[in-house]
């Protein structure tokens, strides 16, 4: 009888054994995925230096010409401090550059669908949502890299780095990147022609640059545009770098900025992967 | 290897698969072979899970296109009609990446990818840009990719389109060896009939989503009857053509006479007989007898090709409708391409 019930006990420990390690290599299988797509969008970023290039002088001129040249005109925006305007508007030149190559890595799937690359992969079998998450992996790694290069660019005009303002650069571009490349994923999923690509630029790229607070402080905006801004997860990611690059404290708690950048990271990876899902193949 | 039951595919106002039946042994080269627009490639993208049916299903491996995609997936390799291989990445690069999206176990992958680029022929090439390639170095690759895994099933749509005839005896070759070596099913779409003839075991003709002739190559042919003499006339009037016509009926070893015209030239009759080798003198000698006031201009005879048994099912040239490949090939002349669009 005992013997009978050890053996049940063992068979029922193989058996689960078995089942956990076959989840685990499923999941190993996932990641292989996963790193596979995100290989692809990698060296595609690396052998496109003028889209590199392209990426990172237009900040630059924002930085110089917009921040040298209105900056020598007016006075800190800011009374309480004596920042200077080019410093001031540097983090939002930062999320600037997330936001451009974030949406835009998201929509260029509109291309990849066009030259049936993307074909190639749904025919594999791959979930959606796999090739959703490699996708956004490689818009994250690329708009770390950009902006990256900016924060070098950062130690010209004069701004101070601590280990722990580098930590929550990393942490926000990241988490931007990551909500606004699924948004660029999810807008590109329904479009079905190269067309659409002016449309993202016009009513989403643009808009979030400019009512996310990059270039002025939103204490003193009227009602309308203080509800349009507030809805914009990129404002929460201005003010927290803000906060941790230049210590200005914003309008927010900086880990309420974390939060609310969190929570719509979620928010819009899922309604991502839900509209890659209903993505027709062909 | 494949079968397909009743499958049907609706759009708004076409019927691209029409209640489509077919089975399709192991290790065989499939054909088919339609005119453009006749649903071939809608039938291999429901095959390949990529398009749901209107209703039916099909049986892959033993998997259900349906209810199982992602094993029927596995167990095909797919090239498709335009190139579809990232042209910035290297050869060896698009391989990789794909062998990751199959799981191809790692301690096999780099074998495997050194050999699928050894048996198309690319080894050399393997750590060049894709958009240096030329266009059958583009297919090839396709090809390769799709073998990664060790797929049963092969899918190749139209692997030779738009490719010059120097590369499309070379991709031809390569084909016939991939069956040798691979031990594979392989279904390709075609609209070349010699390209059909050449490679497949069995074809079956599909014409406005349906398969209107299924049989090999030579059964197909042997349909048709004989040999095919070609007579052009010179008085082109028409009670002349007919009294001709009406002449050579009369024979027993005659099948069929037609009177035809191509390119707009009237006067040719096209006469379907047995051992043309003897019977031409024939028919040549009673011709002259019997109507000294007609001119044979000129004669030829041949065998009957696929396109003669296209024409006898469905009355239309297969090749009529193509009256230009697509191009292929780098990133602009595809944009040029959409654009036009």
């Amino acid at each position: 009888m005992i013997k009978i019930v050890q053996k049940v006990v063992l068979w029922s420990d193989m058996h689960n054994m078995q089942k956990n390690r076959k989840k685990s290599y499923k999941l190993d299988l996932e990641i292989g995925k996963i790193y596979a797509i995100w290989l692809r969008e990698f060296k595609v970023f690396l052998r496109e230096k003028s889209r590199l290039v392209a990426s990172t002088f237009t900040p630059l001129l924002w930085l110089f010409v917009l921040g040298g040249g209105l900056g020598s005109t007016m006075s800190s925006p800011i009374h309480t401090s004596n920042i200077d305007y080019q410093k001031f508007i540097f983090p939002g030149i930062v999320i600037m550059s997330v936001i451009f190559s974030s949406v835009f890595f998201g929509a260029y799937i509109i291309w990849d669908r066009k030259f049936d690359f993307l074909k190639s992969v749904m025919v594999a079998p791959v979930r959606r949502s796999t090739i959703f998450i490699g996708k956004t992996f490689g818009g994250m790694s690329t708009s770390l890299i950009q902006a990256f290069i900016l924060l070098v660019i950062g130690i010209v005009i004069g701004i101070n780095y601590t280990p722990y303002s580098i930590l929550s650069f990393v942490l926000i571009v990241l988490m931007l990147s990551f909500t606004l490349t699924s948004l660029g994923l999810a807008i590109g999923s329904f479009m079905e022609s190269l067309e659409g690509f002016q449309l993202i630029v016009s009513f989403v790229v643009f808009p979030l640059y400019f009512l996310s607070g990059a270039l002025f402080p939103l204490d003193n905006i009227p009602p309308w545009l203080s509800i349009l801004t507030s809805i914009n997860p990129a404002t929460y990611a201005v003010d927290a770098l803000r906060f941790s690059m230049l210590g200005i404290s914003g309008k927010n708690l900086f880990i309420v900025n974390i939060g609310i950048l969190f929570f719509s990271s979620i928010v819009l990876s899922i309604i991502g992967i839900w509209s890659f899902r209903r993505m027709k193949a062909i | 290897m494949i079968e397909i039951k009743n499958l049907v595919k609706k759009y708004k106002n076409i019927i691209a698969v029409d209640n489509t039946n077919l089975k399709i042994n192991d290790n065989e080269i499939f054909g088919l072979l339609g005119p453009n627009g006749a649903g071939k490639t809608t039938l291999i993208h429901i095959l390949a899970t990529l398009i749901k049916p209107s209703s039916g299903t099909a049986i892959i491996n033993g998997y259900d296109i349906i209810n199982e995609p992602s094993k029927v997936r596995s167990s095909i390799g797919i090239v498709f009609q335009a190139p579809s291989s990232d042209d910035i990445l290297t050869g060896y690069e698009n391989l990789k990446i794909h062998s990751l999206l199959y799981n191809v176990d790692s301690h096999i992958r780099e074998k495997r990818i050194s050999d699928v680029l050894e048996l198309v022929g690319l080894t050399n090439r393997k750590n060049d840009q894709v958009k240096k390639y030329s266009g059958g170095m583009r297919r090839r690759l396709e090809i390769a990719r799709g073998l990664l895994h060790k797929p049963k099933v092969i899918f190749l749509d139209e692997p030779t389109l738009g490719l010059d005839p120097n590369s499309r005896e070379s991709m031809w070759k390569y084909i016939k060896r991939l069956v040798d070596e691979e031990k594979i099913t392989i279904i390709l779409t075609t609209h070349y009939m010699e390209e059909a003839d050449l490679l497949c075991n069995r074809i079956g003709f599909i014409d406005k989503g349906k398969i209107i002739a299924l049989n090999s190559p030579s059964k197909l042919k042997a349909n048709i009857g004989g040999e095919i003499i070609n007579l052009k006339i010179e008085n082109k009037e028409m009670n002349n053509i007919e009294k001709i016509m009406d002449l050579i009926k009369k024979f027993d070893f005659v099948h069929r006479v037609e009177n035809f015209e191509t390119k707009g030239e009237k006067g040719k009759i096209a006469v379907y007989v047995d051992n043309a080798s003897n019977n031409l003198p024939i028919i040549m000698k009673v011709i002259n007898k019997m109507l000294n006031d007609i001119d044979i201009s000129s004669v030829d005879y041949r065998r009957p090709t696929l396109n003669d048994v296209f024409l006898k099912f469905t009355g239309r040239h297969i090749e009529d409708q193509y009256d230009k490949d697509s191009a292929e090939g780098g990133f602009m002349e595809r944009y040029a391409q959409y654009a036009k669009k």
